[in-house]
């Protein structure tokens, strides 16, 4: 028996009945301290180098702005706009574009994924489909959606939809496979019939794989979100880097990156913490 | 003994996998009874057909001739689509707890599921379960949180609120360390004192088939069939001082003796397809 020194404090939902019991394996939410400090340590080294580099003008300012010139330009962008637009408008629009395709395409994507797991027939239908386009890279047959749809929303948002499919599919048709054959048997062997079956058992057990599948798609169709952008686009913060690419504007380009991966953890974060709302039988 | 019912019969049941293409006969002829309110551990060599037996008799498979019946009750019969009921619960060799659910959920679920109680009478019956098993405040935890013991003494609970006429258990001790097997041995011995349901008992552990059964059926390697019946005229309760008795190291001896033919037996065939 090990003592482990962060535990979390346990927060009793009922009773404190849970202290009667004490868990032998304990997945502790919280890192040891050590390692924090190693992270902290390694991402100050990369900020002081950043600093050092651009203060002595190893490397011309355009390609790598020094700290004061991002938050520069972070100022600009806020305050003074991009293009007329604020970096928060640029941010929503975008934001807007994923959540939308990604949203649709779980509502359709999950359910399907679940079919495919159960049914030998439908997966045989679109096992092959989806394999086949998954690995194809966006902007290939972003062309011909361009083509098929037109140069609006329509087509990006599509694109996003298309990007946040097969994760999806494929996560709930492992989560059904994971399931052990004896669990079901039991359900049966208690009586319960096929409608009880699938909605007692068969989809609470594979919520755990069909969240996590949802994790990894929504930050594949966050990748996605530049190629989306880049086709005539005049808002979104994806169509900001790339537009400022071309104005050699690396400050600018900065922003919008650094923009992007702390949305991105955001938006992780918020699919994690709602897991472990979800799932209390799983972390406890 | 006090109940009526739970009287199993297999007769001349036969099993074969894929007929026509792999062709593997799991179990061959198998005949024999299990009378209502009897303790029967069926004992045998990997793959010799006892969870196939098993499987026909909780209606997940059907059979390839023969029957099997339950108070004479076709149960699994060729071309009968099998059914699986809360008259003949099954307790797993991996444990099938539902993950979840609270220990409190898991027991209610099949009553509920069945509308056999209403939720509050489940409830009720539950709690009165979980105290006499000594799980009281568990009730609310979720499987994760208890120990390997505690989940199969839930698992029982689970099957035994449906009062079902048999119990049918899988190697349920299997992977378990000796100290929480001798507990959940006591358990499953209390318990079968109070109930007497019919009980069939699967297993690869002498000790503890001679243990807790009145009979002792040892299989034949594939194709499975029975090769010797054992009669355990142990006077019940019993306690692990029972162990130590002559007569119990008399019947080990007897079974011992039994599985070890059958052990050289498997082992020369295997050397034979080997070859």
């Amino acid at each position: 028996m090990t003592q482990t020194t962060a535990q979390p404090a346990h927060a009793p939902g009922t009773a404190p009945s849970g202290s009667a019991g004490k868990p032998k394996a304990f997945f502790s939410r919280y890192r040891p301290k050590v390692e924090s400090l190693i992270t902290c340590t390694t991402l100050a080294i990369i900020f002081l180098v950043w600093f050092e580099v651009t203060r002595r003008q190893v490397v011309p300012k355009i390609f790598i702005p020094s700290p004061h010139d991002v938050l520069m330009g972070f100022n600009e962008t806020i305050f003074t706009g991009y293009h007329g637009k604020g970096l928060a408008y640029h941010c929503l629009v975008s934001l807007g574009r994923v959540l939308l395709g990604w949203v649709v395409a779980c509502f359709l994507a999950v359910p399907l994924g679940l079919a495919m797991g159960l049914s030998s027939k439908v997966r045989a239908v679109f096992d092959y489909l989806i394999e086949f386009y998954r690995p194809l890279p966006p902007l290939a047959y972003y062309t011909l959606l361009v083509l098929w749809f037109g140069i609006g929303e329509l087509s990006k948002v599509l694109l996003l939809f298309l990007a946040a499919i097969p994760p999806l599919t494929i996560g709930a048709v492992e989560g059904v496979r994971e399931i052990s054959p004896s669990v079901i048997q039991a359900a049966r062997s208690l009586g319960a019939n096929s409608r009880q079956v699938f909605y007692r058992i068969i989809l609470p057990a594979t919520t755990p794989a069909i969240i996590t599948s949802m994790r990894i798609s929504l930050g594949f169709t966050y990748t996605v979100l530049v190629a989306a952008e880049i086709v005539a686009a005049t808002e979104g913060i994806g169509w900001m880097v790339w537009d400022a690419s071309k104005f050699m504007r690396s400050d600018i380009i900065f922003v919008g990156i650094i923009t992007m991966g702390a949305t991105g953890i955001g938006l992780d974060a918020c699919l994690r913490i709602a897991a472990r709302r979800l799932l209390k039988w799983k972390y406890n | 003994m006090q109940t009526q019912e739970g009287h199993l019969q297999v007769v001349n049941a036969v099993k074969i996998y894929d007929p026509g293409g792999a062709n593997v006969c799991a179990v061959d002829d198998c005949s024999f009874e299990i009378k209502a309110g009897e303790f029967v551990a069926i004992v045998g060599p990997s793959g010799c057909g006892k969870t196939t037996l098993l499987n026909m008799t909780a209606g997940f498979e059907d059979t390839t001739a023969g029957e099997i019946l339950m108070d004479g009750k076709v149960i699994a019969a060729p071309g009968k689509v099998p059914v699986p009921g809360p008259d003949r619960v099954v307790v797993f060799q991996a444990g099938a707890l539902f993950d979840w659910m609270t220990v409190l959920e898991n027991i209610v679920f099949g009553p509920v599921s069945t509308g056999a109680m209403t939720a509050r009478d489940a409830r009720a019956k539950a709690l009165d379960l979980i105290r006499g098993a000594g799980l009281a405040g568990y009730e609310n935890e979720y499987p994760i949180r208890i120990s390997s013991g505690m989940k199969r003494r839930v698992e029982i609970l689970r099957a035994l609120i449906n009062e079902p006429k048999t119990l049918l258990l899988d190697e349920p001790y299997r992977a378990m360390d000796a100290i929480t097997k001798a507990v959940m041995h006591k358990f499953l011995l209390d318990v079968f004192d109070r109930v007497h349901k019919t009980v069939m008992f699967i297993t690869h552990d002498l000790d503890e088939a001679i243990y807790l059964s009145d009979r002792v059926g040892i299989m034949t390697t594939r194709p499975g069939k029975f090769k010797t019946w054992i009669n355990v005229d142990l006077p019940r309760p019993r306690d692990f001082t029972i162990k130590k008795t002559p007569e119990f190291l008399e019947y080990k001896r007897a079974t011992l003796e039994a599985v070890h033919e059958e052990a050289k037996k498997s082992f020369e065939r295997g050397e034979r397809e080997g070859a």
